[in-house]
């Protein structure tokens, strides 16, 4: 498989794992959001999917750009920029790497620049954050994910619309941490990182 | 779930077709966006903007027409627009003279907004923004995203759609909303949630005869949730709140907006109004120079309702208030 084809293979299985999470998605942000990040996500994701079997894809900055732009313009809230930023941000590095742990660091430049939060705010950072270094230590796990993902259940969020909520956002895992698990579960399920 | 509606997902789409035909002598949707826009166009005017989630009608669409917004842009469901589409918004604004973006202070709605700045930007539109945040509820803002942006958003609508209209400046403008903002104060609360088409279940749970005071227009969480009591208590408490952080003085001069939240009759709304002018102009001896009462800044089915107070720091805001407009919901 060409680096080009695995990347799709990792969005495709991500768009699965999306739409089959739709619901527990948003049952997780009813309890410290508004209840539809699996609803956007899913709207989202359909949208990614429907751009890229279109294409044919040469270039990995070619891909991410259409990832981006489709996220930002389907997803709305604050997922859509957000995700959005990422894969544009890692459309930009491409130009210069195809390294994962590269281009992954590079699109968590780009939710950080947008969104402002930093690790422990209770936000999909919570998960960015630890799997990037991991992915820089080459030894990324399904566990350091499980780790992260996890870690976000006592914080208390500072950030988004669950930072309203104070204490009573504790005890919740965040639902744009769960959907970021997601998209790292299946980056390693589609060999993604295997040379 | 019982709701007038076809599929969830195609609520937003045939909602602002609905509209735009039911008041078709005022606006028209640009087709393949969810932007509604008002037909005046090219009097060389500085172009408003507003928008944010759907599930607020009458805001936005229902403030566009002449003397207020020139476009507003739907989102979703309680979900920000995106930027594309506000894009859309702003071209559908622009009469050359720059266009200017009312935002409320939601995560989401700022992230996306700002992008959409980005963007005209590089198509040559002057653009700038206010991000209007009066919800007094928000006690510790730096823990939090900031105070929400609410029903004194209509205030700004109706401020800045006056001035617009008058001849102001981007740059006057820009610094009128920044006056305005400093001088709004909202706290709202609930009686039952509100349901989202789109998720098909309430989005929090109220016992029978429990209030959460200082609620969201999406049903984020207030600061305290208590037994239901008389209207005249519930008054009092805002008024008690309010006092608390404007520290007003007799005579003070304010415009009031009492906002049903979109399940609340108005049988209701002006009940707890009769008991504000006690409080207000009886107790606390306020000039309250401008009155509205109404459903403005909705929360799809939410019971409650929601107190605006505006400060008015310059005659010029109570001849705005007052300025006539052509538009679906003021």
């Amino acid at each position: 498989m060409s680096t080009t084809e695995k990347w799709i293979s990792w969005i495709s299985q991500f768009t699965d794992q999306i739409i089959e999470h739709k619901a527990d998605l948003n049952q997780l942000d009813s309890a410290i959001g508004d209840g539809d990040h699996g609803s956007n996500m899913d709207r989202g994701v359909k949208a990614v999917k429907e751009k890229i079997d279109q294409g044919d894809y040469e270039e990995l900055t070619d891909l991410f750009k259409d990832i981006g732009m489709s996220l930002v313009s389907k997803v709305g809230g604050a997922s859509g920029p957000l995700y959005g930023s990422a894969f544009i941000s890692m459309a930009k590095a491409s130009k210069e790497t195809d390294d994962p742990s590269l281009l992954l660091e590079a699109g968590l430049d780009g939710i950080t620049k947008r969104g402002k939060a930093d690790p422990g705010e209770k936000t999909m950072v919570d998960v960015w954050h630890p799997v990037v270094d991991s992915l820089k230590k080459g030894t990324l796990a399904q566990s350091d994910i499980d780790e992260a993902l996890e870690s976000t259940k006592d914080m208390k969020a500072t950030k988004g619309r669950a930072s309203y909520l104070g204490d009573r956002s504790i005890g919740h895992i965040d639902p744009g941490a769960q959907s970021s698990a997601y998209l790292f579960s299946t980056l390693l399920e589609a060999g993604v990182l295997d040379d | 779930m019982k709701k007038i509606i076809n599929q969830p997902d195609h609520v937003v789409d045939e909602m602002l077709d609905g509209l735009a035909f039911a008041y078709d002598s005022i606006v028209k949707r640009i087709p393949d966006t969810t932007v509604i826009a008002r037909h005046l166009k090219a009097d060389k005017r500085v172009g408003l903007v507003s928008g944010g989630g759907s599930g607020h009608e009458p805001s936005h669409a229902g403030f566009v027409g002449k003397g207020m917004l020139s476009a507003a842009v739907a989102g979703q469901v309680f979900t920000s627009p995106t930027p594309d589409q506000i894009l859309e918004g702003i071209k559908a604004a622009d009469e050359g003279q720059g266009v200017f973006l009312i935002v409320k202070n939601y995560t989401g709605d700022v992230m996306n907004f700002d992008m959409a700045k980005e963007l005209a930007e590089l198509e040559d539109i002057d653009v700038d923004f206010i991000v209007v945040d009066d919800d007094i509820a928000v006690e510790d803002s730096t823990f939090t995203a900031g105070r929400r942006g609410v029903a004194g958003t209509v205030f700004m609508h109706k401020i800045l759609g006056a001035a617009a209209d008058s001849g102001a400046t981007l740059e006057e403008i820009k610094a009128l909303s920044e006056r305005v903002n400093a001088n709004v104060y909202s706290i709202g609360l609930a009686l039952s949630p509100a349901t989202n088409p789109e998720v098909g279940k309430p989005g929090f749970e109220l016992d029978g005869d429990e209030i959460e005071f200082g609620i969201g227009i999406h049903g984020e969480p207030g600061y305290s949730r208590e037994t239901l009591k008389p209207s005249k208590e519930l008054a009092q408490e805002f008024v008690s709140k309010l006092k608390k952080e404007i520290d007003w003085n007799p005579e003070d001069r304010f415009a009031l907006l009492v906002n049903g939240m979109g399940a609340t009759p108005l049988m209701e709304q002006f009940v707890f109004t009769n008991d504000l002018k006690a409080l207000l102009e009886g107790e606390e001896q306020l000039n309250l120079a401008f009155k509205k009462v109404g459903d403005y800044m909705t929360a799809i089915d939410m019971a409650g309702l929601s107190l605006t107070l505006l400060k008015i720091e310059e005659d010029s805001w109570i001849d705005y208030l007052n300025y006539p407009v052509d538009v679906i919901g003021w």
